[in-house]
């Protein structure tokens, strides 16, 4: 095996541009999904089974069916009928949508974790319902999902390298052009590769950080 | 759509199929061989285990697909079929994931039933094979069932290499029809009802062995939704 620092130095540039794409599509997808996951978590929570059934099957679905096959749908199809996105927003879409499913199951559970004495007292003090889950509820569910919210951060910024088949240039893609540009493969996607580690260890060690403050 | 293109998409199917086959095979062995790794007396074995596990997860599997396919070759001067070097990729990334959940599963049997392992002079691998497996490992399904959700997903991504599989097969229909809204609706349909099937057969499994230990299988997946990032695929956390 032969390795070329200079190839390396090369790429180094693209690898910034790639790197500064991937962050602002995991920052956009993150928020995209924190909410929808929320907004899914809060209407199964509804009472009528009008809702929560729709709700379950559409989530279930895109939970169940892969990411890349989505990408392409809302690439190709939406155009089709009209609607058109730069490739970016639409690949930012579809990852804060993918991951919605996930969130959501996150708040469930938060949600389910906080104590039935809270709805209790709640209830007692005359609360209104938005009311309650404002200042009662959510605030309570919410701290306690925020590591395995970051879970599923880290989890998408592995996704991101997927908006390279609908040809945004993050990582991945901007390797993949250098690569072909100059006919060197293994220094552009060995130098991501160890991105994609690095970020996702500090990451996860950030998070541990996190966690410790947050939960207990 | 023409049934021509209708057999391009069967054999895309049975593409993904053999590909999700060889690959959760592969990942099984790893995520078995490196997860009792990381519970070995010597530091050596666990530091190295350890270290896989956080390279493999720490890293995008679409990247390592690339790797594979581009890096490998000139490296060593082989090239693989793309079926193997698509289920080599998939297979050392998701048996990772794996990994931690056999971790995991073995980290919660009851530590009394190792001790009671020591005091009849068990030897290790007695112990492993008698005791903790056998208990751990029916607690290993529902992690092992969403992992194999993933995994099925993650086949998908070979598709970018140009291999035949049931995403590529769809765009080549797009390209054929130069219309995608019907296609990828039939893609998205066929890849959900194969996961609905994995999760069934899975249900049933776990159903088969838990009686073997005289458990009830667990219902309600809200309560172990905080702690499933952990021990699932998608998870960040976790060092040697």
């Amino acid at each position: 095996m032969k390795w070329d620092w200079n190839a390396v130095s090369d790429f180094m540039p693209h690898f910034w541009d790639g790197l500064l794409v991937t962050l602002q599509a995991l920052a956009l997808g993150s928020l995209i999904s924190f909410a929808l996951g929320l907004v899914w978590a809060l209407l199964m929570r509804t009472p009528t089974r009008w809702v929560r059934w729709p709700v379950g099957v559409v989530t279930e679905f895109v939970r169940n069916t892969p990411l890349l096959v989505q990408l392409f749908f809302l690439f190709y199809v939406l155009p089709e009928w009209g609607v058109t996105f730069s490739a970016l927003t639409t690949g930012v879409f579809a990852i804060g949508l993918h991951y919605s499913t996930y969130t959501m199951q996150v708040y469930r559970a938060g949600i389910e974790a906080v104590p039935a004495g809270q709805w209790e007292a709640a209830t007692a003090l005359n609360l209104p319902r938005v009311r309650t889950w404002q200042v009662v509820i959510l605030p309570q569910a919410i701290r306690r999902v925020i590591p395995a919210l970051g879970n599923y951060v880290i989890a998408m910024l592995k996704d991101t390298p997927l908006l390279m088949a609908i040809t945004v240039l993050e990582m991945l893609g901007q390797a993949r052009l250098y690569s072909q540009e100059h006919f060197q493969f293994t220094e552009p996607l060995t130098v991501i590769g160890v991105a994609f580690i690095v970020i996702s260890y500090l990451a996860s060690l950030l998070l541990r950080a996190l966690e410790r403050r947050l939960v207990h | 759509m023409t049934s021509g293109l209708w057999d391009l998409v069967l054999k895309g199917i049975w593409t993904t199929i053999q590909l999700l086959v060889f690959s959760a095979l592969l990942a099984a062995t790893v995520s078995f061989v490196v997860g009792v790794a990381r519970t070995h007396r010597r530091w050596i074995v666990r530091f190295l285990a350890g270290f896989y596990t956080e390279v493999f997860r720490g890293t995008s599997a679409l990247v390592m697909i690339f790797w594979v396919f581009f890096v490998l070759p000139p490296a060593f001067g082989w090239q693989l079929v793309p079926m193997w070097a698509g289920t080599l990729a998939l297979g050392l990334t998701y048996g990772a994931y794996g990994s931690e959940i056999v971790r995991g599963a073995l980290k919660a049997v009851d530590p009394a039933q190792q001790e009671g392992g020591i005091a009849l002079s068990f030897t290790p691998w007695q112990r492993m094979r008698l005791i903790l497996l056998p208990q751990a490992v029916p607690e290993m399904i529902p992690p092992f069932s969403n992992l194999l959700i993933e995994l099925l997903k993650g086949t998908a991504l070979v598709s970018v290499m140009g291999m035949g599989d049931l995403a590529f097969s769809g765009n080549l229909v797009r390209l054929a029809l130069q219309e995608s809204a019907e296609i990828y609706t039939y893609l998205l349909l066929i890849y959900f009802v194969i996961a609905f099937l994995l999760t069934r057969v899975m249900r049933g499994l776990e159903k088969k062995l838990k009686a073997g230990v005289g458990k009830a299988p667990q219902r309600g997946v809200a309560a172990h939704e905080l702690k499933r990032a952990e021990t699932t695929g998608v998870s960040g956390g976790g060092v040697a």
